[in-house]
């Protein structure tokens, strides 16, 4: 443990990445460019999230990481492991006993509280990139609230699949000034940003963090005549039977075979717990988790 | 009448060299103003420095906006200065790639300013689109193409529909027939002949081209070396040259 600064990072970079955080919180869904540190694993892998994550850990706090939804892919163990041994902070898979939580690409289903962060790894921080690539003129374009642009992307969505086809980063106007990229959750999480926990944004690569404070207005953009619509795969969880959770689609084998499962683990977990068994499930649910071990 | 946009010395200077200078002159609604003149005798910078796209070292632009009146748009914001960008104004480029989003779809080119203004409709977005690809004679099939799949006259007529599509008043055109072949060039000249007159445009062309602006200009201004040298009705000055520059200009053009 005494090899490394608490959290990894040395305390004036976490200075240095706590103002931007509340730089951040107090213009929501700006972003506040940051010195971001090279961290021992590459762009791309969450380099953004590990610093907030850094910067906002106390020694008291318990740490949560999923990727995808799931506790058990290779990025949500590598970067759990990566606090447990730098920060010696208590980890857990459980939704509700975290009070932060590092996520890749996916809101927890349950809902946050007001003591929880949720930090999220940005590849790219700028919606406007794919369609005005001048970073000059994308600052300029936000600091003058000329926004059009987004919608000509959705427009080119429209015309060419008959509906918003962006399923996933999903461009949202946060508290009527700010347009955000959401990091690229599937855009059935969107309308949980508004939510009571902290949402905190990092993109290491980019060197961009931006916030969005509790309780903060989320709108997603569209057109009066195609209104936005979160959608999820048309099934129930196979394994709890779950209606309302994002699903993953799993390849059985190659007759066809598939199933739908909660991409969201803990919430599965809990649900099977509790009794519920869907489709494929079975009625003594395999214990997973380091509660297992 | 009130001028639409009444310039006053304008002036620009590139280091010690100069871009152009001692520019004045009115443009009344509904006129089409031609500036011609030889390579790097200041008419791009000059219209540049009208449309706000370049820095300029003295002068005044005063266009009458709707709402407020004769404004210096030197002195605007730079917020009020776009917003005019795309809405009163519009720019046609040399190069119709400067002009268009090239991986844009031309409904999404022509559309792109209505969604700038506000438009949140689909359907009426698309119909205006629709409707300006026919008043340029683009097939309305090929609404979804990109520019990339265009030939150079059609990406051309495609950025004078995105630029018309909000109905500015005034519009600033940088040599749009350059790099067309004559037979496009005189369909484009037509079609934008054909559009001034029944938009009732304003507009101010550069060209080093006197077809073009024999066609289209109801004014003729003459640069050299960044100095108005003779300016006049478009016949006055091609049919009665007095400045010497102007002379060996009418003189150039070969006559077939």
């Amino acid at each position: 443990m005494s090899d490394y600064n608490f959290a990894y990072l040395d305390e004036q970079t976490k200075r240095m990445i706590r103002r931007a955080i509340l730089k951040g919180l107090a213009i929501p869904g700006y972003q506040v460019p940051f010195a971001s540190r090279e961290m021992p694993m590459p762009y791309g892998w969450g380099t953004g999230g590990v610093q907030v994550s850094a910067a906002t850990l106390t020694p008291e706090d318990t740490l949560k990481v999923i990727d995808q939804g799931a506790d058990d892919t290779t990025n949500a163990v590598s970067i759990r492991k990566f606090f447990e041994r730098t920060a010696g902070v208590a980890t857990t898979e459980e939704t509700e006993k975290a009070s932060i939580i590092q996520t890749r690409h996916r809101i927890p289903e349950a809902d946050l509280r007001e003591d929880q962060i949720l930090v999220y790894q940005v590849p790219i921080p700028e919606p406007l990139r794919f369609l005005e690539p001048r970073e000059t003129e994308t600052r300029k374009m936000h600091a003058l609230e000329e926004y059009g642009l987004m919608h000509v992307k959705l427009y080119e969505d429209i015309s060419q699949h008959g509906a918003i086809a962006t399923s996933y980063a999903y461009p949202v106007k946060v508290e009527g000034r700010y347009v955000m990229d959401p990091s690229p959750i599937p855009k059935f999480d969107n309308p949980k940003m508004e939510m009571a926990a902290i949402q905190l944004f990092g993109a290491g690569r980019e060197q961009r963090i931006y916030a969005v404070p509790p309780y903060t207005k989320v709108v997603s953009l569209d057109f009066e005549d195609y209104p936005f619509e979160a959608t999820k795969a048309e099934h129930p969880c196979d394994l709890c039977a779950a209606e309302d959770s994002y699903l993953d689609e799993v390849i059985l084998d190659d007759q066809g075979g598939r199933m739908f499962v909660c991409s969201d683990t803990d919430y599965c977990r809990t649900r099977r717990e509790a009794g519920h068994v869907g489709r494929l499930g079975t009625e003594t649910p395999l214990q997973t988790g380091p509660e297992a071990a | 009448m009130h001028p639409l946009l009444k310039v006053n010395n304008i002036k620009k200077m590139y280091g010690h060299r100069i871009g152009c200078t001692d520019v004045s002159f009115d443009l009344y609604p509904g006129e089409v103003m031609g500036i011609v003149g030889e390579s790097g005798s200041g008419k791009s910078t000059l219209l540049n420095c009208l449309a706000g796209h370049l820095e300029t070292d003295g002068g005044e632009v005063i266009f009458d906006t709707l709402d407020r009146g004769p404004v210096d748009t030197l002195k605007m914001s730079e917020p009020e200065r776009r917003m005019l960008g795309r809405t009163d104004w519009a720019f046609v480029h040399q190069h119709a790639r400067d002009g268009l989003r090239m991986s844009v779809s031309a409904g999404g080119n022509i559309g792109e300013r209505l969604m700038a203004v506000g438009d949140r409709h689909y359907g009426n977005i698309r119909d205006r689109a629709i409707d300006w690809l026919d008043r340029v004679e683009i097939d309305e099939s090929r609404v979804d193409d990109r520019p990339t799949a265009f030939s150079g006259g059609m990406q051309q007529r495609l950025q004078i529909a995105r630029n018309l599509v909000t109905g500015p008043r005034l519009v600033f055109m940088d040599e749009p027939t350059g790099g067309l072949d004559v037979s496009v060039q005189a369909r484009l000249l037509d079609l934008l002949r054909g559009l001034v007159r029944e938009m009732g445009l304003s507009a101010i062309i550069v060209t080093h081209d006197l077809a073009v602006v024999r066609l289209l200009a109801d004014r003729l201004m003459v640069m050299k070396s960044g100095h108005v040298v003779e300016t006049g009705l478009t016949d006055q000055v091609l049919d009665d040259p007095q400045h010497a520059y102007t002379q060996l200009l009418v003189s150039s053009v070969l006559q077939v």
